[in-house]
C-alpha cells in the first residue's frame, strides 16, 4: 500500500536517510511486484494452459507428468480435428451477426428516445423515464419464459432474430445517452432549429457526434456482453448452425464428451480469440468504456 | 457546422406551433423504445405474473388457476431453499473476494508507472474471454490427475484434490473462477476511482504526519473511494447473484446439488422440464433479490455516471 505515495514518500525521505530509504523502497518494490505477479500468474494461468494444450499430442497431455512445452507439436492436428469437428468459424461468424445486429438496433432506438428524455418536453416523458429506470433493474432472464413461449408461438426459435429481440431495448443506453445529451448546449440546438434543420438532423448529424466517447464506450460494453452470453442462446437456439460462441462451445464439448482436451482447448482459442485480441488492440478503448459504463 | 458562428440569443420565445412540434417529435422519438418497453419487459412481466398464479405447463392446452400455490411450493421446496442458500453462499465469497482483492490490485496498480498498463491488461483479460470456453480450460486445469494444480499441490506434498467434484469444495471452487472472472472488472472501477484523488491530498496528509502507507489509505484513499466501493460492491453482487454459465457447464448442480444455483434451477425447471407456471413463481423470488441489489444500484448509479 505505501506504493501509492511512492514517488512523494522517495522525494521526500531521500534526503535525509538515502541509504534507508533506498532499502526501504526496494522492500516494498519487491512486496508490490510480488503480490503483482502472483495475482498476474493467477489471471494468465489458463491463458497459458489453454495455448500449451491446444498443440500439445494426446500422449503428452495424458500423463502424469506435467510439461510447460509440448515435445512434439500437435498444434495442427489439433486445431484442424477442432475445426473439422464443429463449424467453429461459423461460431465466430454468427457471434459477429448476433452483436452487429443488437447493437445498430439498440444506438437506432435508444439516441432518439435519450435525446427526446433530454431536451424535448412531451407528454408522458416523466412516466417514461421512471419506467427505464425500472427496466434498468429487471434482468433479460425474467421475462425469458413469457419471451420464449412468445416466440415458439409465433414459429420464431432458432432464428437470429429470437435471440436478438430482447436486448434490441438498452433501458441502460437509453439511461446514458440521457445523461450525456443533458450537457448538450442548448443554444447550438435552438441554432440548428433556426438554421431549419429538423429535429431528425439534429439528432443525427449533430448530437449525436458529439456523444462518440459514450457511444463508443456502450458499443463496447454491448458487443462484450452478448458475445459471451450463454442463458439466452441456451434457451431458444438448438440449431448448431445459429450457436453464437458460447453455445457453440457447450455443443463442441457435449459432442467431445470432454475427453479430447487438445481439440477442447483448441475450439477455445478459436472462440476466445476474436474478443480479445480485439481488446489487445482497442486496450483503451475497453477500459475507458467499462469505466464509462460501469455496468454489467 | 455553421450554427456554431451563430451568437446564441437564449431560449427563442416558445410559440405555440412550436411546442406542438416538439410534443409530437418527442413522443415520436421515444416511441419507438416505448414499444419495446411494452413488448419485450412490462408485457413479459404481466403474462409472468399470470403465468405464476396457474399450473400451466408449456405444451398443454389449458391451465388452472392455483393462487399463491407456486410460491408457497417453492418456499416450502427443499431443492429451491437449497439453492437460493447456495448463490448466497457464492454471492459471500465472490463479494468480498472480487471487491477487496480488486481493490488491493488497483492500489498497487495505481502507484506504478512503466507497468501500469502491462498490469492492466493482463488483469482485465478474463473479463473479455468467453467464459464457457475458458470453463472448459478450468475443467482441465483442476482435473485430478491430469491438471496442473494438483500436480502442484503433489509436489508441495498435499493430497489430490478433485476441486469440482468434491461436494465440500465444488461451490468454492466455482467462486474462484468467478473472482477471477470480474476481478480486473473491478480493478478498472477502482483506478477510475482513484485518479479522481487529486494527488495533493496525498502530500497534506505528509505533512500532516501520515507518514505510512496504511495511515494514508484509511484517511484518504478509503474514505474517498467510499463511493466507487459501495457501486462496485452493489453490482459485484448482482453479478454473482445470477450465477448460471460455469454451473451450466462444468458441474450442473452436482456434485449432491452443493453447486445447485437460484437462476440454474429456475432454468432447468422452465425449459427444461416445463413447469412454466411453477418457474415463474420463480422468477419473481430470483427478481425479489435482484430488485433488492439494484435498488442500492440505481442510487449509487445515479450519483455516478456525471459528466
Amino acid at each position: 500500500m505505501a506504493s501509492v505515495t511512492l514517488p512523494v514518500a522517495a522525494r521526500a525521505a531521500a534526503p535525509i536517510t538515502p541509504s534507508g530509504a533506498i532499502a526501504k523502497r526496494l522492500l516494498s518494490l519487491v512486496v508490490v511486484h510480488g503480490i503483482l505477479l502472483a495475482g498476474a500468474i493467477f489471471m494468465l494461468l489458463p491463458f497459458v494452459w489453454m495455448l500449451i494444450t491446444s498443440i500439445k499430442p494426446p500422449a503428452e497431455i495424458f500423463t502424469a507428468q506435467i510439461s510447460l512445452w509440448p515435445k512434439q507439436f500437435y498444434g495442427v492436428e489439433n486445431y484442424s480435428f477442432a475445426l473439422s469437428q464443429a463449424p467453429l468459424l461459423r461460431f465466430a461468424l454468427n457471434g459477429v451477426i448476433l452483436c452487429a445486429g443488437i447493437l445498430v438496433v439498440q444506438l437506432l432506438v435508444a439516441i432518439p428516445c435519450a435525446y427526446a428524455l433530454a431536451k424535448l418536453r412531451f407528454p408522458g416523458r416523466n412516466l417514461l423515464f421512471v419506467l427505464v429506470l425500472l427496466g434498468l433493474c429487471i434482468p433479460v432472464q425474467v421475462p425469458a419464459m413469457p419471451l420464449y413461449i412468445a416466440l415458439a408461438e409465433l414459429g420464431l426459435l432458432n432464428t437470429y432474430f429470437a435471440m436478438m429481440v430482447p436486448f434490441f431495448l438498452s433501458v441502460f443506453a437509453i439511461f446514458l445517452f440521457r445523461q450525456f445529451f443533458r450537457s448538450f448546449p442548448d443554444d447550438i440546438i435552438h441554432a440548428a432549429r433556426l438554421d431549419g434543420m429538423s429535429e431528425f438532423e439534429i439528432v443525427w448529424r449533430i448530437v449525436t457526434p458529439s456523444a462518440w466517447p459514450a457511444i463508443a464506450a456502450f458499443s463496447v460494453f454491448s458487443a462484450v456482453a452478448h458475445w459471451n452470453d450463454l442463458y439466452w442462446p441456451l434457451i431458444v437456439i438448438s440449431d448448431a448452425k445459429l450457436a453464437p460462441p458460447p453455445l457453440g462451445m457447450m455443443f463442441f464439448a457435449d459432442a467431445e464428451t470432454g475427453s479430447n482436451y487438445g481439440a477442447l482447448t483448441a475450439a477455445a482459442t478459436v472462440l476466445t480469440a476474436p474478443l480479445v485480441i480485439a481488446f489487445l488492440i482497442a486496450r483503451r478503448r475497453f477500459i475507458d468504456g467499462i469505466t464509462m459504463t460501469g455496468v454489467k | 457546422m455553421t450554427m456554431t458562428a451563430i451568437p446564441a440569443f437564449g431560449t427563442p420565445p416558445r410559440s405555440r406551433r412550436r411546442l406542438w412540434i416538439e410534443q409530437i417529435t418527442g413522443a415520436s422519438f421515444a416511441l419507438p423504445a416505448l414499444a419495446l418497453l411494452i413488448l419485450t419487459i412490462l408485457l413479459p412481466l404481466a403474462v409472468l405474473l399470470y403465468l405464476s398464479l396457474t399450473n400451466y405447463e408449456f405444451g398443454a392446452i389449458s391451465a388452472d388457476w392455483v393462487g399463491l400455490a407456486n410460491f408457497s411450493k417453492a418456499l416450502a421446496d427443499p431443492i429451491i431453499r437449497r439453492s437460493v442458500i447456495n448463490t448466497l453462499i457464492y454471492v459471500a465469497i465472490v463479494v468480498p473476494g472480487g471487491v477487496f482483492g480488486a481493490l488491493l490490485i488497483a492500489i498497487l496498480v495505481h502507484g506504478r508507472r512503466r507497468t501500469r498498463s502491462l498490469y492492466e491488461v493482463i488483469y482485465f483479460l478474463p473479463v473479455t474471454s468467453t467464459l464457457i470456453a475458458m470453463a472448459t480450460v478450468w475443467q482441465f486445469l483442476l482435473h485430478p490427475a491430469l491438471g496442473p494444480v494438483n500436480a502442484m499441490l503433489k509436489w508441495l506434498g498435499f493430497g489430490e484434490i478433485a476441486f469440482l467434484s468434491e461436494p465440500s469444495t465444488a461451490l468454492a471452487t466455482l467462486a474462484v473462477i468467478g473472482i477471477w472472472q470480474l476481478l480486473g472488472f473491478n480493478m478498472i472501477l477502482f483506478l477510475a476511482g482513484l485518479s479522481a484523488i487529486p494527488r495533493d491530498l496525498y502530500e497534506a496528509s505528509e505533512i500532516d504526519g501520515c507518514s505510512n502507507g496504511i495511515d494514508r489509505f484509511l484517511t484518504i484513499t478509503w474514505p474517498l473511494l467510499g463511493p466507487t466501493t459501495m457501486f462496485v460492491i452493489v453490482t459485484t453482487m448482482i453479478t454473482a447473484f445470477k450465477i448460471f454459465d460455469t454451473v451450466a457447464v462444468m458441474t450442473r448442480g452436482g456434485p449432491m446439488g452443493r453447486t445447485e444455483v437460484l437462476l440454474y434451477n429456475i432454468y432447468l425447471e422452465g425449459f427444461q422440464y416445463f413447469h412454466t407456471g411453477y418457474a415463474a413463481a420463480l422468477s419473481f423470488i430470483f427478481l425479489a433479490f435482484i430488485l433488492v441489489f439494484s435498488v442500492a444500484q440505481t442510487f449509487t448509479l445515479d450519483r455516478k455516471v456525471h459528466y
